[in-house]
This record gives structure tokens, sequence and C-alpha cells, in this order.
């Protein structure tokens, strides 16, 4: 999916051959070098000079959902796992580790990144919107309650990383037609097969208007 | 109807059942609020790692764990293979456990994994099991089987034979929540554990041996689970392995989930099916002979036969088949949604829409006269009608055509049928129900809800019972110290928890009227709890909203039981009534466009019509129905694991190159529930299994019809679309 820019971090299928850390250690000196020509999607916060950090804790600070985070890990952890690991943050899902599946779909400047194939580090300085932010118990985003009505979910191990999916494409294309929403949602997975339900889910949310946490419908939809 | 006091309300009376309905954790889970097993963290957790064996075949000399355990953070180890005794301990397939740590990171676990050292010593090994000539001492006889005279019956010169191979490679399970658990140890012989399952009531045995402890000091947690499909019914090496490095750590949490490429590896295979088959027909269309011969793996430990000629099996007149089971290092194989079934249907249906082509016949005309070889009458009669229904909404007579697609272009379009069928007999469970005076119900089973709707039928039938909205009925499900229900596998789970539950909550109401009666004035029997009300038959003065009457309960609650048994006599059933049974049918069709430049088949439209009895949820059953036909198109085009000859491992064991399908790659799907009359009376059939099993056959008749060949084994990928193409395509 175009939007979304998590890029795989192994290359391979052996993921015994480079460590995180490893890897880490040797790109270090290299991003350095390109960050400051080359124009990234994330860039870290302008550094006089290449700083290296790690491979021992470090303390990080993450905006999340507009609460400043405090943390101490090492510079090798994503931020899906600063956010379930360190953070207790656990609506973005782990399932392929590795910009393939959406299940860990979060916003960062109001983007859809995969937050597998972020490092906590890099999102430093950013605003990282969760699934969190979606509800507080009792109002949620039209999305969610479009899922629901079109039953968009079955295991629900997908569904937090395509409801995010979504809200950001609606933000984008507030009006689509099914085929842009089929292109738009395409860098999420499911292994229930819940597809058919996220369309309609995605096309009435459309029209529920904008991105905003509201009130639950009364009853429980009863259509027959 | 209606003449046994738990028997299902009639038709007319139904406000709740068979309506469509929003699963009731709906927003929790869409929101992200739900927590998974993969979720769970509570304070002081360890992170659990497991080492892997890189070889598929090899005996292991040694592990040396002590440069692990000096690592700061690493916490425990567990060597998990028997090592240090004679014999060696074998490993027979790569993945396969070797040993464990837990640490307080992750990260340090993960590095912890790498610092352990092994010394294995190689072994031969065997991981491509379709070309049955090179499987040489790693087969053993399966199944033998013969009815009537096959052979005469295709010597008989009025009939037409057709010869074919079919086949399906493994697959996985490829459950998005990974296997594993969270387990801490409450104090020295009772044990805790957040469990990604299918078995709540089931697996806390499983724990008890190797820890030697009770089963019932074993208590099993799982509110939600991301996907199982027939793969979660152990507590697995794994679980044991946490539970041990929580006990080494003082009894301390360990998250033990595994990884991705372990899930591909190790957590669930479906077994391989490849036939030669001959089949034969009269002119007319009359199936008259059926010859196959057929294997498949399931790894080391064998695996289910696939039950061909399906579904007529012994119904048809003279047939002969023998299966074999070939031995391969490539992991355990486990149930895997209808355990053998779709592998059959796509022999089978395959072969019979080849003799279909053979005669120049309509293979939907084909079934529909062949319809009587259904196991029984009634599901010949669904079969017709469901034919009907699904060439209708695929308009078949007007899109099918004979093979090939004759039109101009270099897409070619083509439709294929299939029909299935399954049991989905309820499970044996129980339940207990509440009603309070302050107006609550509640109700708890040890049950768990695989993302099917299970906690949304509970809430129904309860609900629909005792007269009430949905959201009024409290499920509590998913721990093991709830009254036992059963696993959920075979599509047992809305038979055995809508038994027990509508029993539970009859008795719940009968003893709440004998409670309340007196203050109304009325008899039990006289009373009636309809739209949130409690009030007298007949009677609108004496009328109390649901609160009120349970008001007059005082401090006093109801507190019911319901049960759904393995089985009833015909004496019990007088009194505990027949609210479920089992046998449905279901006839799929798809409709392809292939691309005969460059092979890539794309899915038009999938039609599915299905029955299964009495439906308590349309919603969610449309549901499983929706899902089962993505999940067909992700096994007929996509989905296979693939064993690399040379070094024994699975080449795709990560969600790049295991591809299942994307919303874009499916379709437009068109679901149809059987319902009403005829179709009601049967009470509730589970649903999970039976719609899976066609979509494979379906899709690959679809591509046969386009191309003009058959594309012999799914994946239907372009490669081999290609393959059959030059082969002799379009002709």
């Amino acid at each position: 999916m175009k939007d979304k820019r998590g890029t795989s971090r192994k290359g391979g299928g052996n993921r015994n051959a480079l460590s995180r850390r490893d890897f880490l250690r040797a790109g270090a000196t290299v991003s350095g070098g390109l960050l400051a020509g080359e124009s990234r999607a994330i860039s870290a916060p302008a550094a006089p000079e290449t700083q290296v950090l790690g491979p021992d804790e470090v303390p990080v600070t993450l905006r999340i959902n507009g609460t400043e985070n405090n943390v101490h890990m090492e510079p090798r952890v994503t931020l899906l796992d600063a956010l379930r690991n360190h953070l207790d943050i656990t609506g973005a899902k782990r399932v392929c580790d590795r910009g393939t599946c959406g299940a860990c779909t979060v916003m960062i400047d109001g983007n859809p990144t995969y937050s597998c194939s972020v490092l906590a580090i890099e999102a430093q300085g950013h605003e990282i919107t969760t699934i969190e932010s979606l509800s507080d118990g009792t109002r949620f985003d039209p999305v969610i309650h479009a899922f629901v009505a079109n039953d968009a979910q079955q295991c629900g191990f997908c569904t937090p990383g395509f409801v995010m999916a979504c809200r950001a494409f609606l933000n984008k294309h507030p009006h689509p037609t099914l085929d842009q929403v089929k292109k738009g949602l395409s860098g999420n997975l499911c292994r229930c097969g819940t597809y058919h339900g996220v369309e309609h889910a995605v096309l009435e949310a459309a029209g529920m208007g904008h991105a905003g946490v509201m009130a639950p419908p009364g009853a429980p939809d009863r259509k027959s | 109807m209606a003449n046994c006091k738990y028997d299902w309300p009639e038709a007319k009376d139904r406000k709740l059942i068979g309506k469509r309905i929003s699963r009731i954790d709906g927003h929790e889970k869409a929101s992200g609020r739900a927590r998974y097993t993969f979720d769970m963290n509570p304070g002081n957790l360890l992170f659990g790692k497991i080492l892997r064996s890189p070889y598929a075949h090899a005996k292991i000399k040694s592990v040396d764990t002590s440069e692990a355990e000096k690592l700061p953070g690493v916490v425990s180890v567990v060597v998990m293979k028997p090592v240090g005794k004679e014999p060696q301990p074998e490993i027979q397939w790569a993945g396969d456990e070797i040993a464990a740590v837990a640490a307080t990171r992750e990260e340090i676990a993960e590095d912890a994994i790498r610092k352990i050292k092994v010394e294995y010593d190689p072994l031969p090994f065997f991981v491509n099991e379709e070309d049955l000539s090179q499987a040489e001492g790693h087969t053993k006889p399966a199944v033998t089987e013969k009815k009537g005279d096959p052979e005469k019956a295709f010597q008989d010169p009025d009939v037409v034979t057709s010869e074919g191979y079919y086949g399906v490679p493994v697959i996985t399970h490829c459950c998005l929540e990974t296997h594993g658990h969270v387990v801490d140890w409450p104090d020295s012989k009772s044990l805790r554990v957040y469990a990604s399952t299918q078995g709540v009531s089931a697996i806390g045995g499983q724990f008890a041996d190797p820890l030697e402890i009770r089963a019932d000091d074993v208590n099993i947690i799982c509110n939600y689970v991301g996907g199982g499909f027939g793969s979660k019914f152990a507590v697995d090496t794994w679980g044991i392995a946490a539970a041990k490095l929580s006990k080494s750590a003082g009894g301390k949490p360990v998250k033990l989930l595994l990884e991705r490429d372990h899930e591909l590896l190790v957590a669930g295979a479906r077994p391989s099916a490849f036939a030669k088959v001959r089949v034969a027909a009269k002119k007319d269309g009359t199936l008259v002979a059926w010859d196959s011969e057929s294997w498949g793996t399931g790894g080391m430990g064998g695996s289910g036969v696939p039950p061909i000629p399906y579904p007529f099996h012994d119904k048809f007149p003279n047939f002969s088949r023998k299966h074999t089971f070939v031995s391969t290092n490539i992991g355990p194989s486990r149930a895997w949604r209808a355990p053998n079934h779709p592998q059959a249907c796509l022999i089978t249906m395959g072969a019979i829409d080849d003799l279909a082509a053979k005669l120049n016949m309509d293979p939907v005309e084909l079934l529909m006269k062949n319809a009587d070889l259904a196991p029984d009458p009634t599901l010949a009669k669904y079969y017709r009608e469901e034919l009907e229904v699904a060439a209708k909404l695929a308009d078949w007579h007007k899109n099918w055509h004979p093979r090939p697609d004759k039109t101009a272009g270099t897409v070619k379009r083509g439709l294929g049928v299939s029909l299935h069928t399954w049991g989905g007999n309820p499970h044996a469970g129980n339940c207990a129900v509440s009603i309070h005076p302050d107006g609550s119900v509640e109700v708890k089973l040890g049950s768990q809800d695989l993302g099917t709707g299970t906690r949304t039928v509970i809430a129904i039938v309860v609900a629909e019972t005792l007269g009430l909205p949905v959201d009024a009925v409290k499920v509590t499900i998913g721990d093991s110290k709830y009254p036992p229900d059963g696993p959920s596998g075979g599509s047992t789970t809305v038979g055995g928890v809508s038994g027990s539950t509508r029993r539970g909550a009859v008795n719940a109401r009968d003893a709440f009227f004998a409670a309340i009666a007196p203050a109304l004035g009325a008899k039990p029997e006289d009373l009636e709890a309809v739209d949130w009300h409690v009030r007298v038959k007949g009677n609108a003065a004496k009328t109390l909203t649901w609160k009120q009457a349970c008001a007059k309960l005082g401090v006093k609650s109801i507190e019911a039981t319901g049960a759904q048994k393995p089985r009833y006599t015909t004496e019990e059933q007088k009194t505990e009534c027949v609210l479920n049974s089992g046998g449905v049918g279901g006839v799929q069709i798809a409709d392809v466009s292939v691309d005969t430049e460059t092979g890539i088949v794309r899915m038009n439209r999938m039609v599915a019509a299905q029955d299964c009895g009495l439906i308590i949820d349309l919603k969610t059953a449309e549901s499983q129905v929706h899902g089962a036909l993505i999940m067909g198109v992700c096994y007929a085009l996509y989905e296979e694991k693939i064993m690399d000859r040379q070094t024994g491992r699975m080449l795709n064991p990560n969600m790049e190159f295991y591809k299942l399908a994307g919303i874009g790659d499916v379709g437009e799907l068109v679901v149809h529930m059987m319902t009403g009359p005829g179709y009601d009376e049967r009470g509730v059939i589970g649903l999970g299994e039976p719609p899976v099993i066609s979509p494979g056959a379906a899709i690959s008749n679809a591509v046969a019809n386009a191309i003009g060949v058959r594309v012999p084994t799914l994946p239907l990928t372009p490669d081999k679309v290609l393959a059959a193409i030059e082969k002799g395509g379009m002709a």
C-alpha cells in the first residue's frame, strides 16, 4: 500500500542470521550520512553530528495519543514492541512482525504506518496515534461502529489494525468507491476472511461523517 | 412442536433467534480493548523464547546453555529434549524445540537463545511427497476399500470413463495470534495459564502430569483467541516449557507466544492429498464406478484419510480405493477446519467435473442427476434445492459454457461447481444461569469464542428464553472455573452451547416463575416472560416489568444449570427434548477469469448456498460462510507449505511468501443461508467447517472450464496454469 512506509527490516527467511542489534550496529554509521541528504518519511530530529545509540538501554520519549511517555529501552526495540511490551498499549498486534500484514498499524503524524517496521527511537518527536485513541470504552469512532454493524471481524486479531488503516484511509478519501477501498486496504491481511464485512463497513463509515468518538447505538442491530 | 418444555420457540414467537444480530463483543474487539493471550502483561513479566533445530532430521549430541545463563537479564533456562541420556534424542522436523529461556526483556531472551550451543548429528531426511515413486521406505498402507465390482463396471462399453490426477499440498493454519501462553504460579502447587486455545475446559489436564500437579489446580483463562482453525487443542511442548520457566523463576509470569516463523513451521499443518482417479458414468450421466489410488503426508505420524469419493462414498454403486500414508520430516499435522474434507472434495469434485466435460454435460445437471448418491435422502433433497439456488445466484445458465471459453481475447472466464457435507453435531457441555434480584442475568460456562460468535449465540438463546433484549444478558466464558463446556472443533460449539444454555435458561425461568408467582396471584405455569416483562397469560392487568418481577425475589437469586449431553436415549429425548442434530449440505459456485498470458486467476464471484438447521444468529452465520469462501480462495490460489529438498526446511515461514488473499483478491461473495420450513425443524447444527470444503474444488473446476484443461493441483498458481495451458488448454 502506497500510504504505508514500513520497510522490511530483515532480508531473508533466516531470522537467526542478523539480529536487530547487529543490524543497528551495522547501519548506524551509514544512516547518519543518508539522513543528511535524503528525503525520508520519518526523519530523526536534526542532530549536529551522528549520534550512536546503544546497545544498552536509552531514554526514549514517545508522544502517543497526545501524551508524552518516557521509557528506557534498547535502541533496537520497534515502535510496536515499545507500545506493547513497555507501555502496555496492546491494541496494535504483532502478527507477521515484518511489514506484511498490517495488524500493527498505527498513525504517525496522521499517516498509517506498520509499527513493527519502525524503531521506537525513530518515532520520537512524532505524533503517534493508536487504536486506543478511537474509543474510551463507551464512545467509539464511527469506523468501529461500522465494523460491528457489518460484522467486519471474526477472531478480531487483525481488526484493530484494519480499523486504523480504515480510519487513515477515510481521512484521506472521505468518499471512496469500492475499488478505492480494495486498493486502499490492501496493506492489511485477515485469516478468518472478513473482507466482505470490511468493504461494507468502510463504505458505511464513509457516510457517517468525520473521525471522532461518538456514542454507541442504543440497541443491538436487528435488521432481519 | 413445542410440546417439550425446552423446545425452540415456534417461528412466529421468535424475537431474536434467526435474526441478524451484531456480535456482543464487537466493540471490545474492534476498538483494540479486548485482551488476547498475546496482550497479557502482568507485572514482573518475563519473556520466553525457544531455540529450534535447523535440521529436518538429526540426533542431538549435546546442549550447552551455560553462556545463555550468564547473560544479564536471563532468569531461567529449560532444555526441552532429554539430552544426556541414551538413546540420543532425535529431531524429526526443522523447527522442533531444543531449549527455552526466559528473560526480563524480549530482546535479551532472543540474544540468549543464540548463545545456546547445540551439537547435532544430522541424518537423512525426506520432505517432498508428491512424487510417490521417490517415497520408497517412507510409506505405509492406510486404507483399502472396495464395493461392488468397479473393474467390471469400467469395462462396460456403455460407460464413459475419465482419468485424472488431482492434489492438494500441505498448507498451514497461520493463526494471526500465534500459539502460546502466559503462565504463572500463584503458589507452588497451582498454575494459572492464559492460553490461546480452542478448549478452555479441556486442556488443563495436559499440564498436570508433566508438571506433577493436580488437573484441578490448573486454571485456564482465554477471553479472546486470535484464530485456531483446529490447531489449538494442545498445550504443546512450549506450554509445558513456559510453566517450567516460570516455576524456576519463582512463579513469575512468563509469556511464551510463538514467533511467526515457528507458527508456520510447527504449529499446524493440513495434510496433503494426491490421487490418481478413474471415474465412470453412463452416457446419461449416472455415476457408476470410482477407482482411486491416493496418498498424502501429515508429517511423521501419518495423517487422516480423505473420505473419497466424497460425499457419496459407499453410495457409489461400485468403488475401490487405496490410500497410502507418506512419512515426511515436515512438522506434525493438526486438524484443519473440516479435516480431510477439502482434499477429498477437490479430488472427487474435480474428477466428476472432468467426467462431465467428457460427457458434454453441464456439471450442475450431472450433480442434480446424481444427488441421490448423497449419504441420506434429506441431504439429497437439500443438494437439489441448493444446486438450484446457487445456479440462480451465479447466473449459471447464462454464464456457464462448455470447456473452454471460446470468446476472443486472452482473458478467459469459467464457472465451476462443487458440493459438500459435514456433521456438526453438538459437543457436550454445561452452564449456570443466574437471575438476580436487581434484574441482571448472567450465564457462565467454560467455553470459548474463536470469533465464530459463540458469546453472541449464548446471549441470544438466553435472552430469547427470558424475553429480554440481547444486551440484558451477561455472558461469561473463557475460564476453566466455570461449568465445563466442550472444546470448539468440528463445528460442535453452536449446537453444544445453544443446547446447554437453552435448557439452563428454561430451568432458570421456571424457577423464577415459581418464586414470583404468588406475588402475582397466579400459578407459575400461567406466567410468561415477553418483551422485558413478566405477565400472566391473557391478563394484561397483571404485568410486571422484568426489574419489578426480579425485585420480588427479595435477596435470593435464581441459580439454575443446563446441560447438553453427548447423546440422549429415546426415553430421555421426551423430557430433555431434541434441540440439535447434524449432517448439513452446501453447494458453491466459483466464477473466475484466467489471464492466459500471465497465468493469473482472478476471482469474479463466489456463490454459496448453505444449510445448517435452525440458525441462531443469521449475521454471524453468514460471516462464517463469507470467511470460509475467503479462506477457500486462499488455499485454492495461494497457500502452500513449500519444503526445500536440499535443506529440509520450509522456504516460506513468513507472511510475505506464505500467501493469503488480500481484500482485493476475493471478488464478489454471495451467501444464501437455507432457512425456514424444511430446515429449521432439524434444530441447531454447527457451521464452521462445511463452507470451507468446496471452494478449492469449485475454483479448480472454474479454471478448467475457462481454459479447457485441468490444473491438477492446488494452489492454482500462474506457473501451473501456464503449464496446463501449454499441455493442451483452450483446445
